[in-house]
């Protein structure tokens, strides 16, 4: 039986700090183990914890660390089929499959989570309203759970418990292996468009026409006063081809590298405040005029923060919080607008506020991503910052909207049930292959999924 | 085509000189016990480097190994093996659990000296080679806290000593490699380490002491000062320590 040791955790926000008893298994068989006979009570896997608030955290209670499981298993590089264990990050599956011609369907903004930790969030990218989720490019995956030990499951074998699983945020069991599909690609590079917009329906206007481009994105300003807010800059882009990739290198499939910077300490909590966010968004939106067709490789346009390493500790020790709802597509664009309003109201600075179009919901009860808009914002934690956070959270609600699981610090029961219609659902899956609640995270038990609140 | 052996391919450390290999561009032949995590460990050397990556069941403890591993290396033949298997068990309770005991010393000692009989043999018989075995600074002297698990590595370190000068001559090169706290699953959890090194650190530091034809080395370099004062503290002092 695999050792614990005890550490204070947090997610990629720092904040919440929870003690939790970390076992770090280097086999697939002691997961299991671990899961059925483990010393701790509950259980919950963790990746490289990019997750921002308590996803994979669990209070005085057991973590299973995956990322010593991080063994490629399988490659059919004529059909673009991979087959991994869960700890793999997304680097190591760029740097194997690009070279041969094949990228992720879906990525993340960042490579460095693991793939288990993707499919637990069920993460999205760029391309939401094209290619849906992640779970969409998923074809199977084995499962350690407590009562029925190692399955498999897919779309067609037990799709219940494949669905609960993929966006379940690992209440279902530890995902141990997983196959996905890639897409083939011919360059590492992206020819990408790049427009600058005045207002918030600019950009929502411009977003639209976007809807030809594979990858599209808008930055936001949400901190421009009046009618300026939610001016930005909209990106959209395709995977440019090996031949138009030649303008710009002779090896297509062999992106610059790009050594990251590590920011060198944690900076005062005074250098990010809302003035200095003010001037820094106005710049920014200076500096990115229009571009059309620019050649930019995979890096700067999938992983632009990846660059600075350590970027979430810009924001001081006190951390902070990340708001990502989802609204949906009937109110959009007045409620983003709402949700803009809410933030400038508040003396919070929201920097890096994102905004992407979604496509179709997919069956998972705990699937975040619906047809609308994504707004994320981050919002450093200075006094009064939970509570606009939690302010944003019902509007969500009240808007017809969800809250994004992996990134969230605030919800608590009743708002869960409020965005997630089917947690019944969901619970009636998890019971089947966690009857004792084998598995739980200090997110869960938040929001009332495991604990007294969800039983 | 270079072929390394590496014995007790699915340890930790094991796992880092696997990738390290595999980007050389090394063939493999893995030996450990665990049939399936051997296969995922060599999958994904072949994936990630294109390499050939064989598997080879191997348990320290089973004497049916040096049949396995003489077929192995004439089916397959190796230009080095490294030797990366271990058992550190309770020390606590080998003290006083005679079967624990004499189990530490099987797997960590006699299964390496079985292990290498046919191996120096067939590297001797080619005239060319390395062989390079993880030791440990607790065989540099023993210490209450662990000297079942330092006994049979001072054996180790001693044997590998022996088989240095023998193959001195038959161009086999034998590296020591002396590691102190590594952060694997044999040690995770314990309190009261310190320096500790990564499974990535030591598997470079070894790769590069085979490069370089050394005869012992240790990793990180700071613990051979440390050894040479463990060792020249006279015994009666020694003995009253708490180590």
């Amino acid at each position: 039986m695999p050792a614990h040791t005890s550490k204070d955790l947090t997610g990629w926000g720092r904040y919440p700090v929870h003690r939790c008893h970390v076992a770090r298994p280097e086999a697939q068989a002691s997961v299991t183990r671990l899961l059925q006979q483990g010393d701790q009570a509950t259980y919950i896997p963790r990746g490289l914890g990019r997750s921002y608030g308590d996803a994979a955290l669990n209070e005085d209670g057991g973590i299973i660390d995956k990322t010593r499981l991080d063994r490629l298993l399988a490659f059919d590089a004529e059909e673009g089929l991979l087959r991994v264990e869960a700890g793999v990050p997304f680097s190591d599956l760029l740097a194997v499959c690009l070279p041969r011609g094949w990228f992720p369907a879906v990525t993340p903004g960042t490579q460095h989570v693991t793939v288990g930790g993707a499919l637990a969030a069920n993460v999205h990218g760029k391309n939401h309203h094209t290619d849906g989720a992640i779970a969409d490019h998923v074809e199977q995956i084995t499962l350690a759970t407590p009562a029925r030990g190692v399955v498999t499951c897919s779309p067609t074998e037990d799709p219940e418990l494949f669905w609960a699983t993929l966006g379940g945020m690992g209440l279902t069991g530890a995902i141990l292996t997983a196959t996905l599909r890639l897409r083939p690609v011919t360059s590492a590079y992206i020819h990408m468009d790049r427009r600058q917009t005045r207002d918030l329906d600019g950009t929502l206007d411009t977003l639209a026409t976007t809807d030809a481009s594979t990858y599209s994105v808008a930055w936001i300003d949400a901190l421009a006063p009046g009618s300026s807010r939610g001016r930005g800059i909209v990106v959209s882009g395709d995977h440019a081809t090996g031949e138009q990739a030649l303008e710009v290198t002779k090896a297509p499939l062999d992106p610059p590298s790009r050594a990251s910077r590590r920011l060198p300490m944690t900076p005062a909590s005074w250098v990010l405040s809302r003035q200095t966010a003010r001037v820094f968004n106005a710049i920014y939106h200076q500096a990115h005029g229009p571009r059309q067709g620019e050649l930019v490789d995979l890096d700067r346009f999938f992983y632009p923060l990846d660059a600075l390493d350590g970027w979430n500790r810009v924001y001081g020790d006190r951390g902070f919080l990340q708001h990502q709802a989802v609204l949906p597509k009937t109110t959009g664009r007045e409620a983003v607008q709402a949700q803009l309003e809410h933030v400038a109201e508040s003396s919070i600075g929201a920097y890096l506020a994102v905004l992407k179009r979604m496509g179709p919901a997919d069956p998972g009860p705990l699937s975040f991503p619906m047809a609308g808009y994504t707004l994320a914002l981050d919002l450093p934690r200075e006094p009064g910052s939970e509570t606009v956070a939690r302010d944003l959270a019902e509007l969500t609600a009240d808007q017809g909207g969800r809250v994004y699981l992996a990134k969230d610090a605030v919800l608590d029961h009743e708002l869960l049930e409020a965005m997630y219609p089917e947690t019944d659902r969901f619970r009636q899956v998890k019971d089947r292959v966690d009857p004792d609640q084998r598995l739980a995270s200090s997110l869960s038990d938040r929001v009332g999924l495991t604990g007294e609140a969800g039983r | 085509m270079t072929r390394t052996l590496v014995l007790g391919a699915t340890s930790t450390i094991a796992r880092s000189i696997v990738r390290l290999l595999g980007a050389r561009g090394h063939d493999l032949t893995l030996a450990a016990r665990d049939p399936e995590e051997s296969e995922a460990v060599a999958s994904d050397a072949t994936i990630r480097y294109g390499v050939e990556a064989a598997t080879v069941p191997f348990d320290a403890l089973e004497e049916d190994h040096v049949a396995t591993l003489k077929a192995a290396v004439e089916e397959h033949p190796i230009d080095g093996a490294i030797a990366c298997f271990g058992l550190l068990g309770d020390q606590e309770r080998a003290r006083h659990e005679a079967a624990l005991a004499r189990g530490i010393i099987h797997v960590n000692h006699t299964g390496l000296v079985s292990a290498l009989t046919p191996i120096a043999d067939h590297l001797a018989d080619r005239g060319q080679g390395s062989i390079a075995v993880l030791s440990s600074m607790a065989g540099e002297r023993g210490r209450a806290s662990n000297y079942p698990y330092g006994a049979a590595k001072a054996g180790v370190t001693t044997f590998l000593a022996g088989l240095r000068q023998r193959l001195h001559g038959q161009g086999v090169q034998v590296t020591t490699i002396i590691p102190g706290f590594v952060d694997t699953r044999m040690t995770y959890g314990q309190d009261g380490m310190f320096l500790v090194a990564s499974p990535e650190d030591v598997a470079r530091a070894t790769l590069r002491a085979i490069d370089k034809g050394k005869d012992v080395a240790y990793v990180p370099w700071f613990w051979r000062p440390v050894s040479w004062l463990l060792r020249a503290v006279p015994e009666g002092v020694f003995k009253r320590l708490d180590l």
